[in-house]
């Protein structure tokens, strides 16, 4: 029997013959915290006997949740993680570099890596084909140790993908459509594995927003295969020497088999107060909202902003709403400023953020009121994720925020251009 | 011969998909370094009084998808920290499991339905049985890996790691 791209490199990496369920031992390639789950992992790794870092040089710290700091405590969290990092020689990506999620696929995130981060949606870098999962404090500790920590190998659901998007329509919303079919906790402990004709064309944006929301039907990965596209993306990003072409084999054994077709999707909508509280968007039609966050780890990329721009080109968002705008990273800001994206935003009445979290888990920058509704394009729409739980989130792609910002309502963006 | 491991105490009762953002929200990311402060405020979001109302050795008493959401190992820390003896749930968050595990706080996969709030509940973890004593009835909890049940019997990962040097499977 052949194995699934989780099998495929748990075997790999852990130098066993690994099926799942089976429980392995593997080394991980890049570990990393952010800054609100680093200090508490960094006093759980100093109570490691003989704690010195397995390899420095493959741990990274990044501040990307509370920059800048809003207040003293996170200030003195920030010193406490920029000490950490000279006196070990760990890496360290300062506040306002970007979002952890996506500057490991920038920088680190490879096919058939294995990589591990104090952070749930760790699983983002799946899009480019790394088996990358989340952790808390104590698991992440002891890799910083050792190196290597323990997985059970998940067995996998095959997420067969064909057709082509309508317009306005995209991998948000498949990914909305796929989590409220299967459930929050539908694919719990599961890798969900993308294959199909549509994922050959999606671009490594697109995946990445896919495989960042795996996490919210209870996956342990989102994994897609390598291919030409994963292979000029490394290249763009100045590693065309570690792209590895990786497939699932043909004959590989998967618990479930998920087709969708692109074309029949429409845009979706999350509603209040979870994930998996999915419907399309024309049921929400006059639904009032009070702010449009574009942004984060799932949908803060170049081609988002891009979309956002386009359907907010010589518009203005309405003045009942404010419209918050955060890049995912320094790149993608500074590439959304050369093609005008940003001047467009702008001039519609966005707020620029730095690239960071932003207002995605209510500690700063875009606080909801009482009463208040959001829409956003981030993954979680818990109740009181955004600082207030007499709030209301509802979750949608770039196309739909931006299309609400326009109205003040939540709209179908195919109404709009 | 170890003796039985057995916890006792009383039902706290709880819905589904209590995430870790109503266990402990981001807005008091600041109380990360400052964890007396930050237990004050656990299970807030889902229930303003549980933080008064909470007795070491009470039970978390969960539907679906306990702990789901955000890797912040503070949910797990906050709770065991509240003297709370076990989580019994009928699912939970992937993360949220590894961290209670890895905090020696221990979390049953169970049927919770007939538990109601206040039941007094017993459970032997050597025997895998728990006993709801005021409803009389018994009930089993899905097998946890050996793995992770040597890391709660070390009391946590990191006992566990400093007792074995490495894992152990």
């Amino acid at each position: 029997m052949g194995k699934t791209l989780s099998e495929k490199i748990l075997s790999e990496k852990s130098g066993v013959d690994a099926r799942a369920g089976d429980i392995v031992i593997s080394p991980v390639d890049l570990v990393f915290v952010q800054d609100t789950t680093g200090p508490l992992t960094i006093r759980q790794f100093r109570e490691v006997k003989h704690g010195r870092l397995a390899n420095p040089r493959q741990i990274a710290i990044f501040l990307d949740h509370a920059i800048p700091s809003p207040n003293r405590q996170l200030s003195n969290d920030h010193q406490f993680l920029r000490r950490f990092a000279e006196e070990t020689g760990c890496l360290i990506f300062e506040g306002g570099s970007g979002i952890c999620h996506q500057l490991v696929a920038e920088m680190f995130a490879n096919p058939g890596d294995i990589i591990v981060g104090a952070d749930s949606h760790t699983v983002t870098a799946g899009g480019l084909g790394a088996f990358a999962t989340g952790m808390g404090s104590s698991d992440i500790a002891v890799v910083f140790a050792l190196g290597k920590t323990w997985f059970r190998v998940p067995a996998s659901f095959k997420i067969e993908v064909s057709g082509k998007f309508q317009k306005w329509v995209g991998a948000k919303d498949l990914i909305l459509h796929l989590i409220g079919a299967l459930g929050a906790d539908g694919a719990a402990y599961k890798a969900l594995e993308f294959n199909g004709e549509a994922v050959t064309h999606m671009t490594i944006s697109q995946r990445l927003t896919i495989a960042n929301m795996a996490v919210e039907a209870g996956a342990k990965v989102g994994l897609f295969p390598s291919d030409s596209i994963t292979k000029r993306y490394l290249a763009a990003q100045g590693r065309a020497n570690k792209y590895r072409a990786l497939h699932p084999d043909a004959d590989a054994d998967y618990e479930r088999l998920i087709a969708i077709n692109a074309a029949e999707l429409e845009p979706m909508v999350a509603i209040p107060h979870t994930v998996d509280n999915v419907v399309p968007v024309h049921i929400l039609t006059g639904t009032k909202i009070d702010q449009v966050f574009i942004g984060t780890c799932t949908n803060g990329r170049l081609e988002d902003l891009a979309t956002a721009a386009v359907i907010l080109k010589n518009k203005k968002s309405h003045p009942h709403v404010r419209l918050i705008v955060a890049p995912a990273s320094r790149q993608v800001l500074t590439a959304a400023m050369k093609a005008g994206y940003i001047e467009t935003l702008i001039g519609a009445g966005a707020t620029l953020l730095p690239p960071g979290c932003a207002a995605c888990l209510g500690v700063h920058q875009g606080v909801l009121g009482d009463n208040e509704a959001c829409i956003s394009t981030a993954n979680r729409n818990f109740k009181g994720r955004m600082g207030n739980p007499e709030a209301s989130i509802y979750l949608a792609s770039p196309a739909t925020a931006a299309a609400s910002a326009i109205t003040s309502e939540i709209t179908d963006p195919r109404k709009i251009l | 011969m170890m003796s039985d491991v057995i916890l006792k105490g009383r039902a706290f009762k709880f819905g589904d998909d209590i995430s870790t953002d109503l266990i402990i929200p981001g807005k008091y990311s600041h109380l990360r370094s400052n964890l007396p402060e930050l237990a004050k405020h656990v299970m807030e979001d889902a229930d303003p009084t549980f933080a008064k109302k909470v007795k070491p050795s009470d039970f978390i008493i969960a539907g679906n998808n306990f702990g789901i959401g955000s890797s912040r190992e503070h949910a797990a820390l906050v709770i065991k920290m509240a003297g709370v003896n076990a989580i019994l749930a009928k699912s939970v968050g992937r993360i949220f499991f590894r961290n209670a595990i890895n905090q020696g706080l221990p979390v049953l996969i169970c049927d919770t339905n007939k538990i109601d709030a206040g039941d007094e509940i017993e459970v032997n973890l050597t025997k895998g049985e728990i006993t709801d004593s005021t409803k009389g009835i018994k009930l089993s909890f899905s097998k946890i890996p050996k793995v992770m049940l040597d890391i709660l019997s070390e009391g946590g990962l990191i006992p566990y790691i400093n007792k074995y040097g490495d894992f152990i499977i």
